[in-house]
């Protein structure tokens, strides 16, 4: 079962929310740069800058994370993920780091991306900003600024589309009954 | 996405696919040497021995980079050529590979097939820094991607290979792969140095260069061993640079823009002239930074594949 718990103007409004947090949490958006985890966090972190430019008039800058080289599960998937660049161009120390990705769920990923920045400088501060907290956390890690919060099963699927790469905006709940495993 | 062997013996058969893949991934890899920490961590953890039986500085110095720099455990073993028959010490020294317990060979030997013996004894993944006068694949993907960098694509470009090829690993290796990847290939240097037949792999021969100069893009020059002038295959080094020593006079010739490779260490004036080696179409650097990059990738993709 597929429904849509999100969609394109509820995604909207949501960004719109996330940016007017962030620049309220860090009284204005002084030092702050934006980090996208590889492919739709980076979307998600364009949106996001555009948006605090027309709050506060200010463009923050915008980075690229690649964290598959700091995956936990590199060894021993069937099919190895595809390595792309990291692409922050600009010097992340004693900078407020706000890192984004589409869906928090084990947190294994944003610990990936928490080593990888670490690798590329001594931020001041990381924030985390998600479009979706689906709960089931495997790692003692949570968001600063949550988009929406899903309650879900572990079997359940989250599915973020957005129109950079997808057809369009929204975000689904796909309920398996049962466990389809396609490997 | 996967490669579809656990070792790289060689370009030959390899498919446009796998190249292509290891050549995207070095991309990536590109960026994390520009870092101000130029180490990541997914060999974490794998042991990695680097076995020399052959001496090499600089092959030798950018797999043992790439292997820390992926946070692997590194072990080298340099043997200088023993006089103990080859197969045995290679067999000798495979049975305490397996009793070491390392996950990663990189063999350099004097023998064409010594990788490919190695992978038929040894558990671990295999990678060929260069067997005889067989093949040297890193050489050649690093080859590639910088072609593919300064050109944009492999596709139709025109590479002369000029030199020594009867000797040459590096010839090879780059003949199997471009051809692969669809560029023009000729080889040119003197009779004596040029292997009968080769024309079957799809190559054509040039013996002046006067004669190929206006029909490429690329010049690919070999070092010229000095020692083959003992053996009788060619006079001088001042008649082997008379004729074939890749000079600006020649090249300006063309009346565009050539780029120069090689794959060091260079014979200054010898095959290639200084001024071209160090001039504004030399990506000779280049080579050695993507060399990094390639052995990065190809460590990577075999290293995390099991």
């Amino acid at each position: 079962m597929k429904t849509k718990v999100l969609d394109a103007d509820g995604l909207r409004r949501t960004i719109n929310r996330l940016s007017h947090e962030v620049v309220e949490k860090n009284k204005g958006v002084q030092d702050v740069v934006l980090v996208g985890i590889r492919t739709r966090g980076e979307f998600l972190a364009h949106r996001v800058a555009k948006k605090i430019a027309e709050i506060e008039n200010i463009n923050v800058q915008v980075g690229v994370l690649d964290i598959t080289l700091y995956r936990d599960d590199l060894r021993g998937r069937l099919d190895q993920p595809e390595l792309k660049s990291t692409e922050i161009l600009f010097d992340i120390r004693g900078k407020i780091v706000v890192l984004i990705d589409d869906v928090l769920f084990t947190g294994r990923t944003i610990r990936s991306a928490l080593n990888a920045l670490m690798d590329l400088g001594r931020p001041s501060v990381i924030q985390l900003l998600v479009l979706v907290d689906r709960g089931h956390r495997e790692l003692p890690i949570k968001a600063d600024f949550v988009g929406k919060n899903v309650p879900t099963a572990r079997e359940h699927e989250v599915q973020v589309a957005l129109t950079e790469a997808d057809e369009e905006d929204a975000v689904y709940l796909i309920e398996n009954n049962e466990k389809e495993d396609g490997q | 996405m996967k490669l579809q062997s656990r070792h790289l013996l060689g370009l030959e058969g390899m498919s446009k696919e796998d190249i292509t893949l290891i050549l995207d991934t070095a991309a990536s890899f590109k960026e994390v040497l520009e870092r101000p920490i130029k180490k990541v961590p997914p060999l974490q953890g794998k042991t990695i021995v680097n076995l020399f039986f052959e001496s090499s500085t600089r092959t030798r110095i950018s797999f043992e980079l790439a292997e820390r720099r992926l946070s692997a455990d590194v072990v080298n073993f340099a043997a200088s050529g023993s006089s103990v028959s080859k197969g045995e010490t290679l067999k000798d020294t495979a049975r305490n590979i397996e009793a070491m317990k390392i996950d990663m060979v990189v063999i350099r030997h004097s023998a064409s097939g010594a990788p490919h013996f190695l992978t038929r004894v040894v558990k671990a993944n295999v990678i060929n820094a260069g067997d005889g006068a067989h093949e040297h694949p890193t050489q050649a993907l690093l080859d590639m991607m910088t072609l593919r960098e300064k050109h944009g694509s492999l596709e139709g470009l025109r590479i002369c290979i000029v030199g020594d090829i009867l000797h040459s690993r590096v010839a090879l290796s780059n003949i199997f792969g471009l051809k692969t990847m669809g560029a023009e290939i000729s080889v040119c240097g003197p009779a004596t140095l040029i292997p009968r037949n080769i024309e079957e792999l799809g190559v054509r021969v040039y013996h002046r260069l006067e004669d190929i100069i206006p029909h490429v893009d690329v010049l690919n020059v070999l070092r010229i061993q000095l020692e083959r002038q003992k053996s009788g295959l060619f006079p001088s080094l001042r008649e082997y640079h008379r004729y074939f020593g890749v000079t600006k006079e020649k090249v300006d010739r063309a009346l565009k823009p050539i780029t120069i490779m090689h794959p060091g260490p260079i014979n200054r004036d010898v095959e290639l002239s200084a001024d071209l080696a160090d001039g504004p179409h030399s990506v000779i650097l280049e080579q050695v930074t993507n060399g990094e990059a390639i052995r990065m990738s190809v460590l990577y993709l075999l290293g995390t594949s099991n």
